[in-house]
């Protein structure tokens, strides 16, 4: 069960769900459409540190792989949604993702 | 004993820094409590003898992700006094879900068995055993990954251009 000594998997197991119900809760309380976008990479960390402790557990070099798949994908997310955020405060002059509610029902 | 030690420092304070960066008012701040977390995970990483992931964390989020939305929020001048709010009950709401959720994710933990591993060799995280398998087996998703990046780049540019007509 050991990855380290004294440190099991359960430990970084629960440190991941800890770290993503923090971006599931700023996602959820926020308003600010940049303050929502960091929290959903955070919740990406939370996966890549799980990842990585499952990787030393078994031994096997792909999830770490993965991990660096994620980050580039990661960038390229961060640098075409910040340009879209970039257009709706240009737009709107504001980044309160309230006042984007035209499609609402 | 001391990884012990290291490692619950490690979580204290990327946890403890997740949520400043959550209930802080000033966009500014929450970027930077959240480049704390980021060196938190990344010292996450060098524990777990991750040296590679490590420093590429660093590179990329700290240093290059980060700075990014530090320059937008500065060029958009977002500050504590134009914040936009949700409502008391809605944070509590808020809070209340995901509570919820993190203690079913934890209960679902508790009672999962995990298979126990074999013996874990202790260089998988090092860049020639990395490099060995990024550039053999997922040689193709490398090239990907290129193409991803270069379509993003052009679609960041094309996006922020004054006028689309």
């Amino acid at each position: 069960m050991e990855i380290l000594p004294h440190i099991s998997i359960n430990h970084y197991i629960t440190v991941s769900i800890l770290l993503f119900c923090i971006g599931v809760l700023g996602v959820i309380t926020r308003r600010n459409a940049i303050i929502m976008f960091m929290c959903i990479e955070l919740m990406l960390n939370a996966v890549n540190l799980l990842l990585v402790g499952f990787s030393k557990y078994w031994g096997d070099g792909n999830a770490q792989v993965f991990v660096f798949f994620i980050m580039t994908v990661a960038a390229a997310e961060v640098a075409v949604g910040l340009a879209i955020l970039m257009m709706i405060y240009r737009n709107q002059h504001s980044s309160d993702i309230d006042v984007l509610n035209r499609m609402k029902w | 004993m001391i990884s012990l030690y290291l490692f619950y420092f490690l979580s204290f304070v990327a946890i403890l820094s997740a949520l400043l960066m959550v209930f802080s008012k000033n966009p500014v701040h929450s970027v930077l409590y959240l480049v704390m977390t980021f060196f938190a995970i990344a010292g996450h990483y060098f524990l777990l003898n991750a040296q590679f992931l490590g420093i590429v964390h660093i590179i990329v989020y700290a240093g290059a992700i980060m700075v990014l939305f530090l320059y937008v929020i500065m060029m958009l001048n977002l500050n504590q006094a134009i914040e936009p709010m949700k409502s008391n009950l809605q944070k509590l709401a808020g809070i209340i879900s995901a509570g919820v959720l993190s203690l079913v994710l934890i209960g679902a933990m508790r009672t999962t068995e995990i298979k126990a591993a074999a013996s874990t060799a202790s260089e998988i995280g090092f860049v020639s055993s990395l490099g060995k398998i990024l550039f053999s087996e997922y040689l193709l998703p490398f090239e990907l990954a290129s193409i991803l990046l270069l379509a993003s780049m052009v679609g960041a540019v094309f996006l922020s251009k004054k006028e689309l007509d």
